[in-house]
């Protein structure tokens, strides 16, 4: 963390885990401003942090439980109506497997 | 009296006693939107049809309740089976939600009338609503100006009385800041006191949803109604809510008030003059009313920014996963290609087409600082000094009762200022983003103006308390706005800006 700059390769690999696809001049800009972000948090190393209990949630409530009760789940046809596609009862996605199956 | 310049709890009092109906409450408002949301950009839809049969129910003595044909906005982000939510993203641009957020079925239960939705920075990410993918809200005190973020849309619509109360969420500042640069209240109370039901995720453990009002006592009483458990949001807390917390002019009780103030917050080569006037007036009115003035330490400060960066855009990362182009959401029209590479590629093109520049930035960010080899270096460490940051709260109050600092630096920024630039952009929140860090509450409250340009800006002071007290901290905040009262001054946004047309019956 210490040498704040990211690579290009960098940033795509981020794109990829992300999801999210870049065009070249995507990738530049994102380049040049994660470096410059990354510069700025650079700032937290200042601070010497051993030994501190990390603090992922403001409420140090854990493990909320529900009664063991059946609930009225969402309808089928609810869960479908913002689908992109759909094939009642299912979401429908692109063919992902060859002819010959067996993936 | 007209209905869309007077306080929530007068016009609620005003159809409670038939001085006034609410489908002639509806009607001027949606009168005034309709005058004023082209030139504010405010609104991003209207849910018109509901209104009126709402309204007419409630005329109909068929909906009762403390709110009962009180016109509210909300956020986009906040899910109604009326109309669309679309978190002002074109990802989510034609999404109808199976269900209402738990806080605004609560508002409608009290018989509150939804109008519609606010705009505001896309997943709530910015302090402009220049992320909007519906195009920026202005500012009613200059058009020129934003309205901040993201909860821009509903600060523009508070300030130009374009509801009675709006709806916002808080993430590192979303109400505060905008309410601050609109003269407007806008209050983030602690995590766990609203339910986030409902509400679509940016960043889980910092989310918050909070209120935009013209009174103090209207954000009490709308909180007295929000709070509480809900057990569909696991986080919500179980702890009491106090049956008069709406009582905003009670006595404060507990001994002696201590206003603590924190150096970090007076640096006045940051902050505007008149930023730094109106913090010294505001120490003034304390210290008439018999107030201790406490200084205290908050050396964790200057770390807020870069720790939330971090944490906020790790959660995203993994909050916004969720638009995969499959199951509600855009999809890409761009053919795929079949084979074992299909599906990434319809949810690498879905989403690079759905989503704006500012929240690709940011998830890609939050998948960096999580990813294998830097977790520890940026993650890990950022919630260790979050912890540090809500150690400095902890200790200072100890010694106080509620912080009074500047909500922001300054007044409103010109639209385009700072676009191009997401580090300026995110120094908005230098004075917001460790309340929500630590969790506590805090309240913008107008705080007076700063000439720019020769127009007065708006401007406000921040009173941050300690977590789930908010009573006294309305409290507290309600004896500087009873002597200030600079939240009932209005913008004058046209020429006609006065000639209202609505007429109002029976001479109310």
């Amino acid at each position: 963390m210490s040498n704040p700059t990211i690579s290009e390769d960098a940033v795509r690999h981020a794109a990829k885990l992300s999801r999210l696809s870049l065009t070249d001049d995507e990738v530049n800009l994102y380049t040049e401003q994660l470096a410059s972000i990354l510069g700025y948090i650079g700032k937290l190393e200042e601070l010497d942090v051993e030994g501190v209990r990390p603090m992922p949630h403001a409420l140090d409530q854990v493990n909320v439980l529900r009664s063991d009760r059946e609930n009225q789940g969402m309808a089928n046809q609810s869960a479908l109506a913002n689908a992109p596609d759909a094939d009642p009862p299912y979401f429908k996605v692109p063919k992902v497997l060859g002819d010959g199956g067996g993936a | 009296m007209d209905p869309t310049t007077t306080c929530l709890i007068t016009l609620r009092d005003a159809i409670a006693d038939r001085k006034a109906s609410a489908t002639d409450v509806l009607d001027a408002y949606l009168a005034r939107i309709d005058r004023h949301n082209t030139a504010l950009n405010a609104y991003r839809e209207l849910i018109i049809d509901q209104a009126k049969q709402r309204a007419a129910a409630v005329d109909a003595g068929e909906v009762t309740g403390r709110l009962a044909g009180v016109p509210i906005a909300i956020k986009d982000c906040m899910c109604h089976t009326q109309g669309t939510t679309a978190c002002s993203s074109r990802i989510l641009e034609h999404y109808r939600s199976p269900f209402t957020a738990t806080v605004v079925t609560k508002l409608e239960a009290e018989g509150a009338v939804v109008l519609g939705k606010t705009n505001m920075d896309e997943f709530a990410m910015g302090s402009s609503t220049e992320n909007s993918a519906f195009g920026t809200s202005k500012n009613p005190w200059d058009t020129s100006r934003v309205p901040g973020g993201s909860s821009g849309g509903s600060s523009a619509a508070m300030a130009a009385d374009l509801a009675a109360a709006t709806l916002g969420s808080d993430t590192g500042g979303s109400i505060r800041q905008p309410a601050s640069i609109t003269g407007t209240v806008g209050f983030k109370p602690t995590y766990g006191r609203n339910s986030r039901w409902g509400l679509v995720a940016f960043a889980s453990s910092l989310d918050q949803i909070g209120t935009f009002t013209r009174t103090l006592a209207d954000t009490a009483l709308l909180s007295q109604i929000m709070f509480g458990k809900d057990p569909r949001d696991s986080t919500s807390a179980a702890i009491d809510v106090p049956q008069d917390l709406h009582d905003i002019d009670a006595d404060l009780g507990q001994g002696p008030l201590r206003i603590g103030i924190a150096k970090q917050y007076l640096d006045e080569s940051a902050n505007h003059p008149a930023v730094t006037k109106a913090f010294n007036e505001a120490l003034d009115i304390y210290k008439k009313l018999g107030a201790q003035i406490v200084e205290v330490d908050l050396p964790h400060t200057e770390y807020g920014i870069p720790c939330y960066y971090i944490v906020a855009t790790a959660e995203a990362s993994s909050n916004l996963a969720r638009y995969d182009g499959v199951h509600y959401g855009h999809r890409t029209t761009e053919p795929t290609p079949e084979g074992e590479n299909a599906i990434q590629h319809l949810m690498s093109q879905s989403r690079a087409e759905g989503f704006g520049n500012e929240v690709k930035r940011r998830i890609m960010l939050g998948t960096y600082a999580l990813s294998s080899g830097y977790y520890d270096a940026y993650y890990n460490r950022a919630l260790k000094v979050r912890r540090l940051i809500a150690g400095d709260f902890e200790t200072a109050f100890q010694h106080c009762d509620t912080i009074l600092c500047p909500t922001t630096t300054g007044p409103a920024f010109k639209i385009g200022e700072k676009a191009d630039d997401p580090l300026a952009m995110y120094m908005n929140d230098i004075y917001t983003v460790t309340a929500n860090l630590a969790g506590i509450p805090a309240v913008s409250v107008p705080g007076g103006f700063a000439e720019e340009d020769g127009r007065q800006l708006p401007i406000g002071m921040q009173f941050i308390g300690k977590a789930f007290d908010e009573k006294r901290l309305l409290r507290i905040a309600r004896l500087y706005e009873r002597e200030t009262n600079f939240g009932q001054q209005r913008p004058t946004m046209d020429p006609f800006a006065e000639q209202r047309y609505w007429s109002p019956p029976n001479g109310l």
